[in-house]
């Protein structure tokens, strides 16, 4: 495959990082909603793949040749709906109907609803099935070279359906897919370590055939890099394990974990936003 | 069935350059035509139903036609959440395919038996249930699917059921049911591999001067609401007869159907499996015998039921 690898410009995708976060802060207020932890660690992740390594024209959602991005762990639902609206793929004022009724932005990413929504997740264990699925077919349709990123929580990887797809992908030689963990060391009541043993988890990938990285999660640059450079040349699918931080950007939220279920009060979004330095 | 199954699906792969075989390491040498025929297309996922079926799913949304195929429980109860979320909500066209329906595998045991599946997978939005009574209905079934747009279930049983009907059906539609034989006072209805269970039991009733239909209701959703109207509305009694649990199977759907339509339900009569597993070793046979399931014992019940 052709690829042309730009160079990342990392203070730009900080700043989209920022403003991503800004919202899903502002949207959790408003809709009392959870999740903004989880969503605020992957964002780095987020900025990265769409305002620099995704093949993607927001114009023609269904582009058969488009990269595809699918955000296994649904609960980072406010992040996803933000990036794509920032993205251009609808417009921004939708973001005010999140978690509202009648509204097509639900807690969860929902099934053909929303343009740029590749599949519906939120039951976790999902997304990375289904992205080899599309990256097989990308291979059984031939000329169809796009790539197919997976995001993943640490949490997630408890479920047997993921282990069940990464040996799939290693088996027929998924060059074409990248999972993504986002790798916040927490789930939703405990640290995940110590709810089932992830640890080792960039060897756990490698020892089901894939080649797997190990980074810090929030730094754009690099992760933009490294999901530009997707197929790396190995023949096998590619894990990105991201150190993140559940919470990060704001201080008061960063590895707490009771910001998994709580919802700021307007002050706190205020002071979200000053930390972001949006105001 | 399953012989039918993939030479049919033999067939089809070659006309139809979407179809793609998802296996769950079962099938020795069953499908070694189709792997032959489309190396490219076949894919033994191993025991690993759920990432079978998401990853079905996402070849779908691709504009493939996935086909997962292996023994009922697995490929139904086992990755029942993926077949509602991945396949029925997304509303892309994956088959899902069952070998082994009801008691076929009797003698596996029950983790191999399939007797809540139609329940589990009628239930869930946008899913067609198909239950074909031959190695015919079988072929037509996988054509029907292959034409439309939208997941199906196909309920198969496994090799060597009689065949009932003399040749290929041209005429096939998912949800409109088949007539075998005429009748004037007993209508049964039988789903999937209780087919020839039932002719033979309308042979028994036609020979006790009991004028019986037998009709092929190979799909139990959508149900044909013309031929249930139409029964209910001519016959002193209509009999559904299947391979599965009275609890949420086909006599469930064709009971619930009638009472929202407000048709008379005192001429109903279900025949089933009971609400309980079976723990006995023994074939298929063996198995409808203790549970009343033969079309000697159908035909008895319901003289009984008559008298």
């Amino acid at each position: 495959m052709n690829m042309v690898l730009r160079e990342p410009n990392a203070e730009m995708l900080r700043r989209k990082a920022a403003e991503l976060r800004g919202r899903v802060v502002l949207m959790s207020h408003q809709a009392q909603s959870a999740h903004l932890a989880s969503s605020l660690s992957c964002c780095d992740v987020l900025a990265a793949a769409y305002w620099h390594a995704l093949r993607i024209e927001p114009s023609k959602p269904n582009d058969p040749t488009r990269d595809r991005f699918i955000l296994s762990k649904g609960h980072a639902a406010m992040a996803i709906y933000t990036t794509l609206a920032f993205r251009g793929f609808f417009p921004v004022e939708k973001l005010d109907t999140y978690n509202q009724d009648g509204g097509q932005l639900a807690e969860h990413p929902p099934a053909n609803l929303l343009p740029g929504i590749e599949a519906a997740t939120g039951s976790l264990g999902h997304g990375l099935p289904i992205g080899c699925g599309i990256a097989l077919s990308g291979r059984i349709n031939k000329a169809q070279p796009y790539r197919v990123y997976a995001l993943l929580s640490d949490g997630e990887c408890n479920e047997g359906s993921v282990w069940e797809a990464a040996m799939f992908a290693a088996a027929q030689k998924l060059e074409n897919l990248c999972v993504i963990v986002d790798y916040n060391k927490w789930q939703a009541t405990a640290r995940s370590n110590e709810t089932l043993q992830l640890a080792p988890l960039r060897e756990k990938w490698e020892s089901f055939g894939w080649d797997a990285i190990e980074i810090d999660g929030h730094d754009v640059g690099l992760l933009a890099k490294l999901l530009s450079n997707i197929p790396n040349g190995s023949g096998k699918p590619v894990a990105i394990v991201a150190h993140t931080v559940k919470g990060k950007g704001v201080s008061f939220m960063e590895d707490d974990n009771n910001w998994h279920y709580r919802a700021p009060t307007a002050a706190e979004v205020e002071a979200a936003h000053k930390e972001l330095g949006l105001i | 069935m399953r012989n039918a199954f993939a030479d049919e699906l033999t067939k089809l792969g070659m006309d139809d350059p979407r179809v793609v075989m998802l296996s769950g390491d079962i099938g020795n040498k069953l499908f070694d035509k189709f792997r032959a025929a489309q190396p490219d297309r076949f894919f033994n996922c191993g025991v690993a139903e759920a990432n079978m079926t998401g990853l079905a799913a996402g070849l779908a949304m691709n504009g493939l036609r996935p086909f997962t195929y292996t023994i009922t429980p697995f490929v139904t109860t086992r990755c029942l959440e993926q077949i509602r979320t991945d396949v029925c909500y997304h509303d892309v066209p994956v088959t899902i395919v069952a070998v082994g329906a009801g008691l076929a595998y009797a003698g596996l045991g029950p983790t191999h038996h399939a007797c809540e599946d139609i329940a589990f997978l009628r239930a869930l939005p946008n899913m067609k249930v198909i239950c074909p009574g031959d190695q015919w209905e079988v072929r037509a079934a996988i054509r029907a699917v292959a034409k439309q747009d939208k997941p199906a279930y196909i309920r198969m049983g496994k090799k060597g059921e009689p065949t009932i009907h003399k040749g290929p059906l041209v005429d096939f539609e998912i949800g409109k049911a088949i007539t075998i034989s005429e009748g004037d006072e007993i209508c049964l209805l039988s789903t999937g591999n209780m087919l020839a269970e039932a002719v033979e039991a309308a042979k028994m009733l036609g020979d006790a001067g009991r004028s019986t239909r037998v009709v092929s209701f190979h799909t139990v959703k959508p149900l044909d609401e013309a031929c249930l109207e139409e029964a209910l509305a001519r016959f002193k009694l209509v009999v559904t007869i299947e391979e599965h649990s009275l609890i949420g199977g086909f006599g469930s759907a064709v009971a619930e159907w009638a009472i929202d339509n407000g048709q008379d339900t005192r001429k109903l009569m279900r025949v089933g499996t009971p609400d309980a597993f079976f723990k006995r070793s023994g074939e298929q046979e063996y198995a409808r015998e203790q549970l009343g399931l033969t079309g000697h014992q159908i035909a008895h019940r319901i003289m009984e039921r008559l008298a």
